[in-house]
């Protein structure tokens, strides 16, 4: 995924142009469809993240233990309805998905955040000033890359403890690479572009060029990395909140819910598996079409590799 | 070619050099390490004389040379829980993680190659399509549920494989005893189906769109093109002339892949009660047991370096184009 948006190349962009290509990309999804349906997944999973707390019909933490276990549409407490069931403490697994969609989504987004700056800033400097400056953080990126990343975050996490700051920390650190070597490839040849040089002979700071010449040129192929990052993140989050390193346990995410359904697996509670891991497929599967579109969209000229 | 692996050696060194001081700074990320290692009701004279015992009221530079030379004689101190050199739980439980890492492997690899060059000599049909949206969804499914759904399934509902445990094949073939090695083959391999598939899958459909890709890039070349002309069968050219050259990504990939893979293992082990380092390490973070997670962690980090090391290795003898 990673070495075909390498190259990448685009034009300088012009801003009078935003309404004719987002037309553009409109109409390019209605032709594929598949990223139509994407689209509209994560809307509805980014309403459920925004909105979930007044859409949840119970408290997600409010445990009952007269009506542990209650199979999916069973009647819960006050006449309402367990739409998903109940946990093996009781609480209502419909509710706990919706305030994990907030949970799962916050981690993605923030770890992108935190691992996106932190990589294109370092990607920029390479890229840029070349010399040591490119060597070190090169060597510290192939480091990096040379042991798997989850043992890196399994490392850290049980001395730091979990929770929901060091996770998103963790997380981060674990992207940066990525964008990295992205950033600093494109950096490398745009450096010798004549608007860049344009821009050096018209006076510019370095500080101006890089942020205001160059940046918003490496944006289109960043957000094909980022649609895929998101993806790949939550994935991470959901295998660490399996292991018990995410976040405490009574904050609902995807993953606890996994790690807990664990213990009721062997008794058959299927609903307590099938609902949360359902949530995350739907929501990590529209990330990757939309980043598979989003890269056929930015550069036609892939599209024939698949 | 001797500079290559010579230079390649040293590299490897400097990236465990770096594991090991990337675990140290780990270790005192949380403040003193000494809590770490004491109980919780531990009194102020108990932890002093741990601290020194441990070393961490030296100077942090002394430390880390004190880590690394233990390390280097598989060293990690006592496991917390189960009073034994941790190295010794770790290496204990290294051939079942090995057995489940390879069978994985070798569905990930294996198959990966049949569906990525039916997908590209079928492009745009049914069969495309179908192994297509496949990958795709197998890029998106945390193995850990995809091993949940398997053991609902597969497991509970039809009963047709086994759902948790592991017969050992790899323990008594390092022991020199074949026989019970050989004896336990079918079994073993029956207990690895469905934690193998659980954690090869994602690995599975990201090197069937790699063949699938590199595959038609391939199809499309000029030396294709000739020995079609050349009047060739078709099948042929796809195995003889395109096949060769479409699947070396996948070998490069084979380097990564195995500790993307160990990453899978070490959650899928606790799903299917697998007694590897996965489910040590899972145990040992419940438990704060700080050596033995260490331990693992290093001993994968090694085996992975070293796997790759290996790879370069032989892809510059597979690929005639690598020039050194």
């Amino acid at each position: 995924m990673t070495d075909t948006t390498d190259t990448l190349a685009l034009a300088p962009v012009k801003g009078s142009n935003l309404t004719r290509e987002l037309g553009r990309a409109w109409r390019s999804m209605l032709a594929a469809k598949w990223p139509l349906l994407a689209l509209l997944i994560l809307l509805v999973v980014i309403f459920v993240a925004i909105f979930g707390p007044a859409i949840a019909p119970m408290d997600p933490n409010r445990q009952n233990i007269m009506m542990r276990l209650a199979a999916p549409m069973a009647e819960g407490p006050n006449g309402s309805v367990f739409l998903m069931g109940s946990d093996g403490l009781g609480r209502d697994v419909f509710s706990r998905l919706l305030y994990g969609a907030r949970v799962s989504l916050l981690v993605g987004v923030a770890a992108i955040v935190v691992g996106g700056t932190l990589g294109v800033s370092a990607g920029l400097a390479s890229g840029y000033f070349g010399g040591w400056v490119d060597d070190v953080l090169g060597r510290l990126g192939d480091i990096q890359l040379a042991f798997p990343f989850i043992l890196l975050a399994i490392m850290f996490l049980v001395v730091l403890g979990p929770g929901l700051f060091n996770l998103i920390l963790v997380l981060g650190i674990g992207q940066w690479v990525t964008y990295h070597r992205i950033v600093r490839a494109q950096t490398l040849s745009l450096r010798e572009k004549e608007f860049v040089e344009a821009a050096r002979a018209m006076g510019d700071s370095t500080f101006s060029i890089i942020f205001r010449t160059i940046l918003p040129n490496i944006i289109a192929p960043l957000t094909v990395i980022m649609s895929f990052n998101v993806a790949s993140v939550i994935l991470a989050e959901a295998s660490l909140s399996f292991l018990g390193l995410g976040v405490p346990p009574e904050v609902p995410t995807w993953g606890s819910m996994l790690a807990q359904s664990r213990d009721q697996l062997l008794a058959n509670k299927w609903w307590l598996a099938i609902f949360p891991g359902l949530a995350i497929v739907m929501t990590v599967l529209s990330f990757n079409i939309m980043g598979d579109w989003l890269r056929d969209f930015l550069d036609p000229r892939l599209k024939e590799r698949g | 070619m001797w500079t290559f692996i010579v230079r390649r050696l040293l590299q490897s060194v400097i990236v465990i050099l770096g594991v090991t001081l990337i675990s140290f700074i780990s270790l005192q990320m949380g403040g003193d390490p000494t809590y770490l290692f004491v109980s919780e009701r531990a009194s102020e004279e108990e932890i002093q004389m741990i601290r020194e015992a441990l070393g961490f009221d030296k100077p942090l530079h002394i430390q880390y040379l004190t880590y690394l030379w233990n390390i280097a004689h598989g060293d990690f101190g006592n496991s917390l829980s189960y009073r034994q050199p941790a190295m010794g739980i770790v290496l204990g439980a290294l051939p079942a993680t090995i057995e489940l890492t390879i069978f994985s492997m070798v569905i990930a690899i294996t198959l990966a190659i049949p569906f990525g060059v039916f997908a590209a000599l079928y492009r745009g049909r049914a069969l495309d399509g179908s192994i297509m949206t496949m990958a795709m969804f197998g890029q998106s499914i945390p193995s850990f549920w995809l091993g949940i759904m398997m053991i609902l399934f597969f497991g509970l509902y039809l009963g047709w494989f086994p759902i948790s445990g592991q017969v050992p094949f790899l323990m008594p073939l390092f022991q020199g005893d074949f026989a019970t090695a050989f004896g336990n083959l079918p079994s073993s391999l029956y207990h690895l189906v469905l934690p193998a598939v659980a954690v090869g899958f994602y690995s599975l459909s990201r090197n069937s769109r790699l063949v699938r890709s590199s595959m038609l890039e391939v199809l499309g070349q000029d030396y294709v093109r000739t020995a079609r002309s050349k009047g060739i069968s078709e099948r042929a050219v796809v195995v003889n002339h395109a096949l060769r050259n479409a699947w070396l990504p996948v070998v490069t990939m084979i380097g990564l892949e195995f500790g993307f893979l160990l990453g899978g293992v070490v959650v899928i082990e606790t799903v299917f009660s697998w007694p590897g380092i996965g489910r040590l390490v899972f145990n040992a973070i419940n438990q704060r047991d700080i050596p033995v997670v260490q331990a693992s962690v290093i001993v994968l980090s090694v085996i992975f370096i070293a796997l790759n090391l290996i790879v370069d290795l032989i892809y510059v003898r597979i690929d005639p184009r690598v020039k050194l």
